[in-house]
């Protein structure tokens, strides 16, 4: 049991490391998004092993399913030049691996030292544990306040994108169902006296 | 005395306040009211300093009877452990200058009326002299050294107002600045002294301080490394700065003879009576500081003495009338300022209230003859004017015999305890001194009797029309004259005993046993009577009829000097016209180098420095280093990103070795 | 059940940083791999928090998971709308043409 979890958690590590690769060195960025979703699916794999399955959930439902979604919708909707986006691919590839490298060096560096990193694993959760009752329960009521919050963010991320992107098309052909409600007889109706001349 | 008792009723504060704020208002009315009341503009003010001269004839009486006052009356305001009270000290030295102050101002308020009537700046005049006595009277009155400055700051403002009065005349102008500038290095001085004050002793109040400085004795300041000073010498000597400064001492003298170009009522109250003795009573005032001071005591007793004598000396090739009485201040201050120096505080009080009293006396009746004579100032252009002018030349003749120390003229009395005094002095100057102030009063009788002669004696020597024109002046004009001559007469007399040796002032002054000159006269004191007959026979005394002989014959009975005598004092004549190059002095070596200064300052300082590198210079530099800065922002969104992670990457290593 | 230690975890949380830092310097023109780069930023914040949480027995991390991804989602929204604004405008989304910062 413990072997197959250790060979599940370098598995997905290996496929989520790889898709991450790719997504930033895919020419073509409709791939890139479909890496992208490759190594959310993984992490969600990684969340599970680490027993958030709501976590899990949420990243593949929220980000596969939505935020995915949109940025596929994007890129296919605009219509890009890819090749003059490619120029100059590697040009700061050296920079961009030294301080990558830095920085892993360092963080890596951190955890050799600092004994937080030979924190063993804790023993399995008992069969019953909820995790999502016990992540709702601590949102509405530690959490009350910034749950709110993160609901208020998330409106005005959708106003902010609808206002963003809406355009007004004088050309095209809408109906006013206020002004139509609106109207009255004298501003459409015109009397008009046909009696012609007598004989 | 019956007309007072219904003061007595009143709070005495009530009173002490009265006695300033009634010229004040005085001023108040004839200032705002001018142009309204016009020629009736004198009345206000007249009333209000009668009212203060009324009231301060009561604080004297009961002084006299021993009811002083000592204390704060409002505090305007708290500065840290400093708090700046109004307050009033009331003693004998203070109700003696009221009174002078008051006495000789109500004077010449009424002097006014007749010298002033047909001047556009009638009420303009009367607001400023009535601001005058609030100043003088705020000043005497004070109790601590911030309402001393006030005062003194506003005698000199008025000063300053009314040389400068006919401000259409360009030497008036330059008069007042003149008068202006030279205070100010005085009351530079004196601020200095009164900062050391408050930070030796941690006040202002007078009381605090004089209780202080008996600790401040052996304390010393290296103001130059390595020679260490007694603090109170160097207070001493910075309060000293501004009295010389007010009190017209050498070398900061110069302003007094051409503050002449105020009117002559000015000159009067001004610039002999009250505002240069300013100085003489600060130095009494503070009497218990300067007199734990020798070295202090005998710089003061030198430079009044060398003021004395050769003030005194220029007086004599004067021809302007005014000038010559205005250096004769300059050489009687110089006497008041030696008795300070030889301790004799009292003394110099006594001189000073004397003076006030003729020296007035002789202003005003020196205007009284210019006001006949035209507006002619020039002793030259006069001549003969005994006969058309009575009563100005008996009073002008009792001044002159006040001032040349002739008994039983008041003069004589101040003057020769004075000489007598300084020659008792022990300090090491003392004996210099009193060669120079014994030769001074064969000075002073010879340029008082010259200007006597020629304006009254002899041929006349102004053209027709003015001739014709002459005529005693209005009994405005002579009232103050005859009110003033009786006093110039009998002040001498009356004063001698209680106020010259000091009996009446000893609560107000502090004078060490082995400075006290004074008190060395008083122990032989046989009465005024005996002082008077042992000043015939003394050299000063005969110095003055040689001085007066000299004057007859030279002036009245010959026609100016003789040639002979002429040719001889030729270079010395030259060196008196010249008032021995202080005004050159000054015009060359401090007026342009300070337009040489200020011109450098203006290049360097404000143009090259603060305008060039500093203003334009920051303004360039912060220019130039945008110009290249700006390349910074290429506007490009990855090269911020890329800013954002090697700084972070940096911070990251930054965290790992310094926790390392 | 699981056992790798934590820091296996963390290497492979700042294994995961350092590609999208590289993703960030290699598509500096393409706005939105730039923003794919930066959502793999967040996922390994995210397995950070996680594996703290689990490792050292405090839900309070996977909360902030939960805002993280919130906050993400956000972006991510408000980004791609800011993207499709600009590229009506401009015609394309590379990152060169959007200069006006320039000082």
């Amino acid at each position: 049991m413990e072997l197959t979890t250790t060979i599940l958690f370098y598995v997905f590590a290996a496929i989520l490391l790889g898709s991450a690769l790719l997504v930033i060195t895919s020419r073509n960025p409709v791939y890139s998004a479909l890496y992208l979703v490759l190594a959310f699916f993984s992490a969600a794999a990684l969340f599970l092993l680490l027993g958030a399955e709501f976590l899990a959930w949420i990243l593949v439902l929220v980000y596969v399913g939505a935020v995915m979604v949109l940025f596929l919708f994007v890129v296919m909707m605009l219509d890009i030049n890819l090749a003059r986006l490619k120029e100059g691919f590697l040009h700061y590839l050296p920079l961009g691996l030294a301080v990558a490298l830095v920085g892993v060096l360092e963080m890596v560096a951190i955890l050799w030292t600092n004994p937080l990193g030979k924190v063993p694993a804790p023993s399995p959760l008992p069969a019953q544990v909820d995790n999502t009752r016990a992540l709702g329960q601590l949102l509405y009521t530690h959490y009350l306040y910034p749950f709110e919050i993160a609901a208020v963010i998330l409106l005005v991320a959708i106003i902010a994108a609808i206002a963003l992107t809406l355009r007004r098309r004088p050309d095209t052909k809408t109906q006013n169902i206020a002004k139509q409600l609106d109207v009255r007889p004298k501003e459409r109706v015109r009397m008009v006296d046909l009696r012609g001349p007598r004989p | 005395m019956w007309i007072f008792d219904w003061l007595n009723a009143l709070p005495p504060l009530w009173v002490y306040f009265l006695i300033p704020l009634a010229p004040l208002a005085g001023s108040l009315v004839a200032g705002l009211g001018g142009w309204f009341l016009g020629h009736r503009a004198h009345w206000a003010p007249i009333l209000g300093v009668t009212f203060a001269f009324y009231l301060a004839l009561f604080v004297l009486l009961q002084v006299l009877h021993g009811r002083t006052f000592y204390g704060n009356v409002y505090t305007w305001g708290v500065f840290g452990s400093l708090s700046v009270p109004i307050g009033f000290d009331i003693d004998s030295l203070t109700a003696i200058m009221m009174v002078v102050v008051t006495f000789v101002s109500l004077c010449v308020h009424v002097y006014t009326i007749g010298y002033m009537h047909d001047d556009p700046g009638y009420a303009r005049f009367f607001s400023y002299i009535s601001l005058f006595t609030f100043s003088m009277l705020m000043l005497v009155m004070s109790n601590n050294f911030l309402q001393l400055f006030f005062g003194w700051e506003a005698v000199g403002l008025v000063s300053y107002l009314l040389i400068g009065f006919w401000f259409t005349r360009e030497s008036a102008n330059q008069g007042a600045l003149k008068a202006f500038l030279v205070n100010r290095v005085g009351d530079f001085g004196f601020l200095l002294g009164i900062a050391a004050i408050y930070h030796y002793t941690g006040s202002l109040d007078y009381r605090t301080v004089f209780a202080e400085v008996p600790s401040l004795v052996g304390q010393t300041v290296s103001i130059l490394p390595g020679h260490p000073w007694s603090v109170l010498t160097w207070i001493a000597l910075l309060l000293f700065i501004g009295a010389m400064g007010k009190s017209a001492q050498v070398p900061l003298h110069v302003w007094l003879p051409e503050s002449m170009e105020g009117p002559t009522p000015i000159s009067a109250l001004i610039h002999a009576a009250t505002m240069v003795t300013a100085g003489i009573f600060l130095v009494a005032r503070m009497s218990p500081i300067y007199e734990k001071s020798a070295t202090a005591l005998s710089v003061i007793l030198i430079i009044g003495a060398i003021t004395a004598l050769f003030m005194g000396l220029v007086g004599l090739v004067q021809n302007d009338i005014k000038r010559i009485i205005a250096y004769s201040t300059l050489s009687q201050l110089g006497y008041m300022t030696a008795a300070l120096g030889a301790s004799a505080f009292s003394a110099a009080i006594f001189h000073l209230v004397t003076h006030a009293f003729f020296k007035a006396l002789l202003f005003l009746a020196a205007g009284s003859v210019i006001h006949a004579m035209a507006n002619e100032q020039d002793i030259r252009k006069m001549g003969g004017l005994a006969r058309s002018m009575p009563i100005t030349y008996v009073t002008f003749l009792i001044a002159s015999l006040a001032l040349a120390g002739i008994p039983p003229f008041a003069g004589f009395f101040s003057k020769d305890l004075i000489i007598e005094a300084v020659g008792q002095s022990h300090l090491a100057d003392a004996g210099l001194a009193h060669v120079f102030l014994v030769l001074g009063a064969l000075v002073t009788a010879l340029y008082t009797f010259r200007m006597f002669f020629l304006v009254f004696h002899g041929q006349p020597r102004m053209d027709e029309h003015t001739r014709a024109h002459l005529h005693e002046s209005p009994w405005v004009i002579t009232l103050p004259l005859v009110a003033l001559a009786i006093l110039s007469v009998l002040t001498g007399w009356l004063l001698m005993k209680p106020v010259g040796l000091g009996g009446f002032l000893d609560s107000s002054l502090r004078i060490q046993p082995t400075f006290d000159t004074v008190g060395a006269i008083a122990a032989h004191w046989h009465g005024t009577a005996a002082f008077l007959w042992e000043g015939i026979q003394a050299w000063p005394f005969w110095l003055a009829v040689l001085g007066i002989g000299l004057a007859a014959l030279f002036y009245l009975v010959g026609e100016g000097l003789p040639a002979p005598l002429q040719r001889i004092v030729q270079p010395a004549i030259w060196v008196l016209r010249q008032k021995y190059g202080f005004d050159v002095f000054n015009q060359i070596v401090l007026v342009r180098g300070a337009l040489l200064l200020g011109r450098r300052f203006w290049h360097w300082g404000d143009q090259a420095l603060i305008d060039g590198a500093m203003v334009n210079g920051s303004a360039q530099l912060v220019a130039r280093a945008a110009a290249s800065w700006r390349r910074l922002q290429t506007g490009y969104i990855y090269h911020y990103a890329f800013v954002m992670i090697i700084g972070f990457v940096l911070f990251l290593t930054y965290f790992t070795l310094g926790r390392g | 059940m699981i056992p790798p230690l934590l820091g296996q975890w963390l290497i492979l949380a700042a294994l995961l940083f350092s590609i999208g830092v590289v993703g960030i310097f290699l598509n500096r023109k393409n706005v939105i791999i730039l923003l794919m780069a930066i959502e793999i930023l967040l996922l390994a914040v995210n397995i950070n928090f996680v594996a703290f949480s689990r490792y050292l027995g405090n839900l309070d991390g996977q909360i902030f998971v939960f805002f993280v991804l919130t906050v993400a989602a956000a972006e991510a929204a408000i980004g791609l709308a800011i993207l499709v604004v600009f590229f009506r405008n401009r015609r394309s989304i590379n990152v060169e043409d959007i200069d006006e910062l320039r000082g």
